[in-house]
């Protein structure tokens, strides 16, 4: 049953040193205030999935919490790249990072896989492309029913899932509306599910396409309005465009990434 | 004839859309395959359906998206649904004619390199990777692809295949058992290349006007094949021009 914690409380019950985490978010509701949580508290050595790194990775990567990335697209969304990212790929910086390489279609897959308890899950993808010589979680499947030739990838079930969300209830019911991306799949998938909120409400308005999260398949709810600036939350905010475009000089540059991060540490 | 003066960026951007049919079901990807889409929804095809991979089923955006995430294409969508499914109940299961999208690097195949330069351990440029690109050139019925044209851009064989085109050329893509027909129209700055119906090598079919088939060759990383006619590009309409700038004014 959802416990209701302060964000920082939550980070440090449930994100260790050391282990498979996912912050999820399509553009929109990705969990900022988390991720800069998981940086304030030094959390290192972290397998992260994602499949838009955006720049929240961007920013678990430069800060050193990261050794492991498994993601399918990892540019800043509108504006060009994640140098941060890259940074950490082609020079080691601030240290070697591994990286497990998939498609949209496969993240998806594996996401699903994962919420649905089992070990893989099964696409028509990748055929023909270099990625499965790099990538060795994707791998070549036949079908027992019908020969067809399909690709087979491994669900992904992380230590701790973080999502952010609109609104929960007062039992810790979880609503959100909009694009919904895989986050449903991600608390699902998830061992532990932190979900950061707009707002507490005493009753949720129906909305096109909402979708709910019953309180008992998440672990900690924490109130943090704003919490995924830069990017939007569909009802409260919009998204920070000029943030996005900022970034580009911050993420480019080694000292000026260190003052950020000075900043959201003090 | 348009009274208007063009750039060839513009002209680029009005023949992609020219390339989107009415009643079409598009997977949009974001960027120019973007505003081409939402032209086209503006002028010769209004019941074209775009999709975006963000989950957005049906998008009439009233301004260009900045991000495929963006709140205007799930404001007026007919249907916004989970991620998984856009790609494996629509996207996989064959519900899309077109796939419209970039590329960083296409080769004399039409394949698509979107996430290395240079070897893929050593990178000399990191890009940012697949997307959804790979199962849009898939399983789409057919594809499309909109960049500008460069000898960096258009290369004899890519670095790295993100996003299959025709592969090895001749009918790779049947082997591979591919259901889609793959891409059958690159549309650049210069002109229009088509892969050729037997060895699949892109193939200059159109220049846009004023553009030499010289110009066309120098940009071009390989030894470009030109189609026997060679046709001219409409110039932009008046109204194509309108509709572009004012939807790009707006966004």
């Amino acid at each position: 049953m959802a416990d209701f914690l302060d964000l920082p409380e939550a980070i440090e019950r449930y994100v260790h040193d050391g282990q498979f985490v996912a912050l999820e978010g399509f553009t929109h509701l990705i969990p900022f205030a988390a991720g800069h949580e998981i940086i304030r508290q030094g959390r290192t050595g972290l397998t992260v999935a994602r499949m838009t790194p955006d720049l929240v990775y961007d920013q678990l990567i430069g800060a050193g919490c990261v050794s492991k990335l498994i993601f399918s697209w990892g540019g800043n969304p509108g504006v060009g790249s994640l140098h941060r990212m890259r940074d950490a790929i082609q020079e080691g910086w601030p240290g070697p990072i591994e990286i497990e390489e998939h498609s949209h279609a496969g993240m998806a897959e594996r996401w699903r896989a994962g919420a649905a308890g089992l070990p893989f899950g099964v696409l028509r993808g990748y055929v023909g492309t270099s990625l499965p010589e790099h990538t060795e979680t994707i791998v070549p499947i036949t079908c027992p029913f019908t020969g067809e030739q399909l690709t087979a990838v491994p669900a992904l079930n992380p230590d701790v899932g973080i999502i952010h969300a609109q609104q929960a209830d007062r039992d810790g019911n979880v609503m959100m509306w909009g694009i919904t991306g895989v986050q449903k799949e991600c608390v699902l998938a998830s061992t532990r599910a932190i979900v950061t909120v707009e707002e507490v409400v005493d009753t949720f308005e129906p909305h096109v396409n909402g979708v709910v999260l019953p309180a008992w398949v998440v672990d900690a709810v924490c109130v943090v309005p704003g919490g995924a600036h830069p990017s939007y939350a569909d009802g409260y905010s919009e998204r920070d465009n000029p943030y996005y475009a900022a970034w580009d000089e911050i993420g480019r540059d080694r000292d000026r990434f260190g003052e950020w991060v000075e900043e959201v540490c003090s | 004839m348009s009274e208007l003066e063009y750039t060839t960026d513009e002209m680029m951007t009005i023949a992609a859309a020219r390339a989107l049919g009415d009643g079409t079901v598009c997977f949009v990807g974001i960027g120019l395959p973007s505003t081409a889409a939402n032209i086209a929804r503006r002028m010769h095809a209004p019941n074209a359906v775009l999709i975006y991979e963000s989950g957005c089923i049906g998008a009439k955006p009233t301004r260009l998206p900045a991000s495929i995430g963006d709140g205007v294409l799930s404001e007026f969508a007919d249907a916004v649904i989970a991620v998984p499914e856009i790609f494996a109940y629509w996207l996989q299961a064959g519900r899309i004619d077109v796939g419209f999208l970039g590329a960083a690097q296409i080769d004399k195949f039409a394949n698509i390199n979107t996430t290395v330069i240079g070897p893929y351990d050593d990178p000399k440029v990191r890009l940012p990777g697949a997307g959804g690109a790979p199962e849009i050139a898939a399983n789409c019925g057919s594809v499309i692809i909109t960049l500008r044209q460069s000898t960096r851009a258009f290369v004899e064989q890519v670095d790295f295949v993100t996003s299959l085109g025709h592969g090895e050329g001749g009918d790779h893509r049947a082997r591979l058992g591919l259901r889609g027909a793959g891409p059958t129209e690159v549309i650049t700055d210069l002109g229009v290349l088509r892969p050729d119906a037997t060895t699949r090598e892109l193939t200059l079919t159109s220049i846009h006007p004023g553009v030499t088939v010289e110009q066309v060759r120098d940009a071009t990383g390989w030894d470009l094949c030109v189609a026997d006619r060679l046709e001219v590009t409409d110039p932009p309409t008046d109204d194509e021009l309108r509709v572009m700038r004012e939807l790009k004014a707006a966004s």
